[in-house]
């Protein structure tokens, strides 16, 4: 779960790093009161959960509240990279003297997080490892040992910390460490970290993520998640319980499993066609869920044809078919069906489905193969697309 | 032959009271596998399809001797129960549970690593050695005892490249699912050290995804110290940057993790990697018909 700068910088605020001050806006005319409130030169920040806001022009700087307000009314509603403009985050202007960076990440082939120091910042930290190598350093912790003063240290003679800031840089980073490992966060990062004209040390922005996984122990940073901020449709799966992702082809995939489902979206792309999303109905996949799974498949207008492949391991596949055909029979679903069932029991499973064909005049387009099936997937969504019948 | 766990090993099942434990215990068991206890707190003297329950795994492990276990328990108290499994001599641990904090994993990882503990998962099917023993939740039937070791991050794909395998004659040595999260115990190359040396493994299939470097490191492996053939697939060459696909580990971060890299790494590794799982088992079965 990413958190939106604002509220990360709270966090920040609560463990004594220091941050500028500032206001959350809804609206052009809050902007420009917190715009007066904060002495008039402002830097309007939309709160989008995307990076590189600054290059997309979803950062701008105001220097009085009516030139704020004109800039909020100019933001607001705007979309950056897909995603709308809804809060802006209203921040004193910082004369900036210096820039640097302090963040930890998950090293997945070390096991453990790293912190990352830098001297020089305000660019992407690929970016400072690649033009300032002797300026950056990494250092990974043991998760079970916990952070330790000599590694910061060390960190910061090996990223050439100008000796002024050693101090109030060592601290920033231990209290950095403490939010990481006190809320469970996947990745934490202060870029800028910004040194002011008359010497302080202020997180200029403020990255905050916080594992899915572990919300159970944080209940109260659950309420924190910005459902405005997710797809629509992702966030409709989710209260379904499935596990989707939208993409932009035409053609619906509905596989069990997360490695299948990849496989299903790769297959058609390989047969010279565009999946419209990533869809895992995992292991059961009862006729509820295969039901849920197209309802949700098709409140993308963009998808012609829909492919369900599943592989019947401990499911058997008469199982699954009957709930294929308890959901077929139950909606109106206006696309064609490519379906593949291979596994436990397959051949009772394609029993049912030809039966249904016959008894209903349903049309379902019955595969052998994953790899025939994407095959015909893709034929059908060229022939819908040219407006024939499929 | 097979690696990490044969008919031999010993098992006891964590979490064997919930829905998820009883059902697989009774798969395994059929299987032939030696399920020696069962461990849920507070539930010691009932009995699970005949396995007797115990209330911690220390008592469990004293009283029937066992080697291995098997973790079914939520995701809140998995890593606590993998603790206790360690702490009690256990050299093997298999955790199935999805949904562990990264925090929790890499304390685990750890923990294993100290230890000289084998530790498969979190998040994994399990291990199953064809024919001898199954700690895991595989679909059993589609494989058959064979050549070819398979190593995986999936699970559906795994069964899916095995029935293939199966279908044209070409059975299987062992075959590990390595588990979908960020951290997880055994590495691929430590999977590959395995059944490099295996003799009954004649050939490898690595099965791997979009996210994280494990398949790069395993490429490295396989061109410097690899004499067996390893044959790839990589999911998730149309998967968007950013987003978690289903697994934890999924994911494609700031560029790194790609699908094209992977394939390139393997590649330029020496292994054939396969554009489709069926392709994946015909290549494999054309490198061991030319080997003979």
């Amino acid at each position: 779960m990413k958190l939106h700068e604002y509220q990360a910088k709270q966090f920040f605020a609560k463990h004594g790093i220091p941050i500028p001050k500032g206001k959350l806006a809804t609206t052009p005319e809050e902007v420009e009161q917190a715009a007066r409130e904060l002495g008039g030169k402002v830097v309007l920040k939309s709160q989008i959960l995307v990076g590189g806001r600054g290059k997309a022009g979803a950062i701008r700087l105001a220097n009085s509240p009516e030139e704020a307000r004109r800039v909020a009314e100019e933001l607001f509603g705007r979309v950056f990279k897909g995603h709308v403009v809804k809060k802006i985050y209203v921040e004193e202007q910082l004369d900036i003297a210096r820039e640097m960076y302090v963040g930890y990440v998950l090293d997945r082939a070390k096991k453990g997080f790293t912190l990352i120091v830098s001297s020089v910042g305000g660019m992407e930290i690929e970016e400072i490892a690649a033009k300032h190598p002797d300026k950056i350093s990494k250092t990974t912790i043991d998760p079970v040992y916990g952070l330790w003063d000599f590694q910061v240290r060390n960190a910061l003679y090996k990223a050439s910390m100008p000796s002024e800031y050693f101090k109030e840089v060592f601290r920033i980073a231990k209290k950095l460490y403490e939010i990481l490992t006190t809320y469970e966060a996947e990745l934490t990062e202060i870029n800028p970290l910004v040194v002011t004209g008359d010497g302080k040390i202020v997180a200029a922005d403020a990255r905050l993520n916080i594992d899915d996984n572990a919300l159970f122990r944080h209940k109260d940073l659950e309420q924190l998640r910005d459902y405005t901020e997710e797809d629509q449709l992702e966030r409709i799966a989710v209260e379904r319980g499935l596990n989707y992702v939208k993409l932009d082809g035409n053609i619906g995939v509905i596989a069990n499993g997360a490695g299948m489902s990849m496989a299903t979206m790769d297959l058609i792309y390989i047969m010279g066609g565009k999946p419209a999303n990533f869809l895992d109905v995992g292991g059961g996949a009862s006729s509820e869920v295969v039901k849920k799974a197209i309802e949700t498949i098709l409140m993308d207008k963009n998808v012609k044809v829909i492919f369900i492949n599943i592989f019947g391991g401990i499911t058997r596949c008469d199982e699954v078919a009957r709930g294929i055909v308890k959901a077929l029979s139950e909606m109106e679903i206006g696309v064609p069906i490519v379906i593949r069932l291979a596994g436990t029991n397959e051949e009772e499973g394609r029993k049912i489905l030809e039966d249904f064909i016959r008894e209903t005049g349903i049309k379902l387009h019955i595969a052998k193969t994953m790899e025939e099936g994407a095959k015909m997937a893709v034929e059908l969504a060229r022939k819908m697309e040219e407006g024939g019948e499929a | 032959m097979a690696i990490i766990v044969d008919r031999n090993t010993k098992v006891i099942v964590q979490g064997i009271t919930g829905s998820q434990g009883r059902f697989h215990t009774e798969r395994m068991l059929k299987y032939g596998t030696r399920i020696v206890a069962g461990v849920t707190p507070g539930k010691e003297g009932q009995s699970v399809h005949g396995v007797p329950v115990y209330n911690t795994v220390e008592k469990a492990v004293k009283q029937t001797g066992a080697d291995a276990s098997i973790i079914f328990v939520p995701a809140p108290f998995a890593a606590d129960a993998f603790m206790e499994a360690v702490e009690a001599g256990l050299k093997t641990v298999v955790v199935i549970t999805e949904g562990i904090p990264v925090h929790d994993e890499l304390k685990m990882y750890h923990k294993a690593k100290k230890e000289g503990v084998t530790l498969i998962g979190p998040n994994t099917p399990g291990i199953l050695s064809v024919g001898e023993t199954h700690l895991g939740i595989m679909p059993t039937h589609v494989f058959k005892p064979g050549p070819v070791g398979i190593v995986s991050r999936s699970g559906t794909l795994t069964y899916q490249v095995g029935a293939y395998l199966t279908s044209l004659y070409v059975g299987q040595s062992t075959v590990l699912g390595i588990g979908g999260d960020r951290i997880v115990g055994l590495t691929f190359v430590e999977v590959l050290e395995k059944f490099e040396k295996d003799p009954q493994t004649k050939l490898v299939i690595l099965i791997g995804e979009i996210g994280g470097t494990a398949e790069e490191e395993a490429a490295e492996y396989i061109k410097s110290k690899m004499t067996k053939p390893v044959v790839g697939y990589i999911a998730g060459i149309t998967a968007p940057s950013g987003k978690r696909m289903g697994h934890a580990g999924a994911i494609i971060e700031g560029g790194r993790g790609t699908a094209e890299s992977k394939i390139k790494a393997l590649e330029s590794a020496g292994a054939k990697v396969g554009k489709t799982p069926l392709e994946v088992a015909q290549i494999a079965k054309q490198i061991l018909e030319k080997g003979q």
